[in-house]
């Protein structure tokens, strides 16, 4: 087991949990209904106004998947913790970080790419037009990982707490407004017919920052909640 | 410096310094403010609240700036006196946050003819109180206080993120909200006996700051060495 490297380390973590999600295929479904349900919920509250639903229509998709990622953070750390596998990964030869990014990464297959896939069916329900499905994919894509990274600090800093999920949501969800407004921006900037390049520089800017910082944030916040 | 019993001491005797000086400068401020500054040309009386809102939105930030400074020193260093400062500092941000944003709601009634608007600014600053209102949150949730301590100084320095998102939103986004009208460089848009009150009212704020944080401080050394000699030898030297 010594000589396991940093790369099969990571692969073996990220099939592991991969697999663990598989094994309990209920509950790989709840995030992906509850992202439908939400979104169905605003035309039936706002009214049927084609035009009305077409103008909040990308704000409603990305505030759902908001709501969806942040409703999915609990199971990242959770079930590590009670059972004391997040100890045995603070006693691993391999930097914290990387193993906590394979599980940021299997988090958001898991919760991310599932939104990401019956985001153009919702797209189609909510009046958005043909030609601004691709963009809001892009701003999926780009966006909902950063939810994953960003949100792996909070769970992080909340898993030893019995009721951490009020605060967890009180943590996350102000971080998570740069993201909001980029992408809801870039979705309805595309509906207009105009260049949505800079929000999406912008948001890839924040993925790639995230990507690079919140692993350390989050392995310094485990090894925190685990003293 | 980083003794508890000598911070204890030094900043009892740092405190009324401050307080003199906020006094002073907070009454020549609202004198100036209130009855020396001519009235805008534009908004007439009603700018004077500006001596109010402006200093208290620079508080929110700069407040939340020395919360990370002292949650990165915190955990490089593992000094107890700035994992205090962290948690002191926080209620004061947020009280400094709200004040800004109910007298600029209280401003924008008469100036946009709205209590509210999702202004960049005025949302940023929202998010600014939520962001203290978490590390408080936090903070209370855990039991171990040194440990929360830590948690928290991470949580700053993950929320310091949102501090250029603030500053900057004005010319991202520059919707109602006006433009930034006191700049290190450059020309001033304000005329000189607008500007001292505004800058004195500044000072003042800061200096309240000081002196809240260090009887906050003081408490919370108090409380967590509760068991130790020295605050034993103290309490016993009062009771005398």
């Amino acid at each position: 087991m010594s000589t396991l490297s940093l790369t099969s380390a990571f692969t073996l973590l990220l099939k592991r949990d991969l697999v663990l999600a598989y094994r309990r295929r209920a509950e790989l479904v709840n995030p992906l209904l509850f992202f439908v349900l939400v979104t169905a919920m605003f035309p039936l509250g706002i009214g049927n106004d084609p035009k009305l639903i077409q103008a909040v229509g990308p704000g409603v998709i990305w505030v759902a998947a908001l709501l969806a990622a942040l409703l999915s953070l609990d199971t990242m750390f959770r079930s590590d913790f009670d059972d004391g596998t997040l100890e045995q990964f603070m006693l691993s030869a391999h930097p914290i970080s990387v193993l906590v990014l394979a599980k940021i990464l299997a988090h958001w297959m898991i919760t991310g790419l599932p939104l990401f896939i019956a985001a153009p069916l919702l797209a189609m329900m909510l009046n958005v037009p043909t030609d601004a499905i691709p963009t809001l994919m892009l701003t999926l894509v780009l966006g909902t990982p950063v939810l994953s990274l960003i949100g792996s600090v909070g769970v992080a800093l909340t898993v030893g707490l019995r009721r951490g999920g009020v605060i967890l949501s009180l943590l996350v969800l102000p971080l998570y407004v740069p993201v909001l407004i980029f992408a809801t921006d870039a979705v309805k900037t595309s509906i207009v017919g105009i260049p949505t390049s800079a929000q999406i520089s912008i948001l890839a800017a924040m993925l790639v920052g995230s990507l690079v910082l919140a692993p350390l944030a989050t392995a310094a916040s485990l090894r925190i909640s685990l003293s | 410096m980083g003794s508890p019993r000598y911070f204890y001491n030094v900043a009892g005797k740092m405190i009324p310094w401050f307080a003199i000086s906020f006094l002073l400068t907070l009454i020549a401020g609202i004198y100036y403010g209130l009855f020396v500054a001519p009235p805008d040309y534009q908004q007439g009386e009603s700018y004077r609240i500006m001596y109010i809102h402006v200093p208290a939105a620079w508080m929110s930030m700069f407040i939340y700036m020395v919360m990370a400074a002292a949650g990165l020193i915190s955990l490089v260093w593992r000094i107890k006196i700035t994992e205090i400062t962290i948690i002191s500092s926080a209620s004061v941000g947020a009280s400094f946050t709200f004040l800004a944003l109910v007298t600029g709601s209280l401003w924008g009634k008469p100036m946009w003819g709205t209590w509210w608007v999702w202004d960049a600014r005025l949302t940023s600053e929202l998010l600014l109180l939520f962001l203290y209102l978490g590390i408080i949150a936090l903070y209370s949730a855990i039991e171990d206080k040194r440990v929360a301590a830590r948690a928290i100084s991470i949580l700053a320095l993950v929320g310091v993120v949102n501090i250029p998102i603030i500053h900057y939103s004005v010319e991202w986004w520059n919707t109602l909200h006006q433009t930034s009208s006191v700049t290190m460089t450059g020309k001033q848009a304000m005329s000189t006996s607008m500007l001292i009150p505004l800058l004195l009212m500044g000072i003042s704020f800061k200096l309240y700051y000081g002196a809240v944080v260090l009887m906050r401080a003081r408490a919370e050394v108090l409380e967590r060495d509760r068991n130790t000699r020295w605050v034993r030898e103290l309490v016993e030297g009062e009771m005398k």
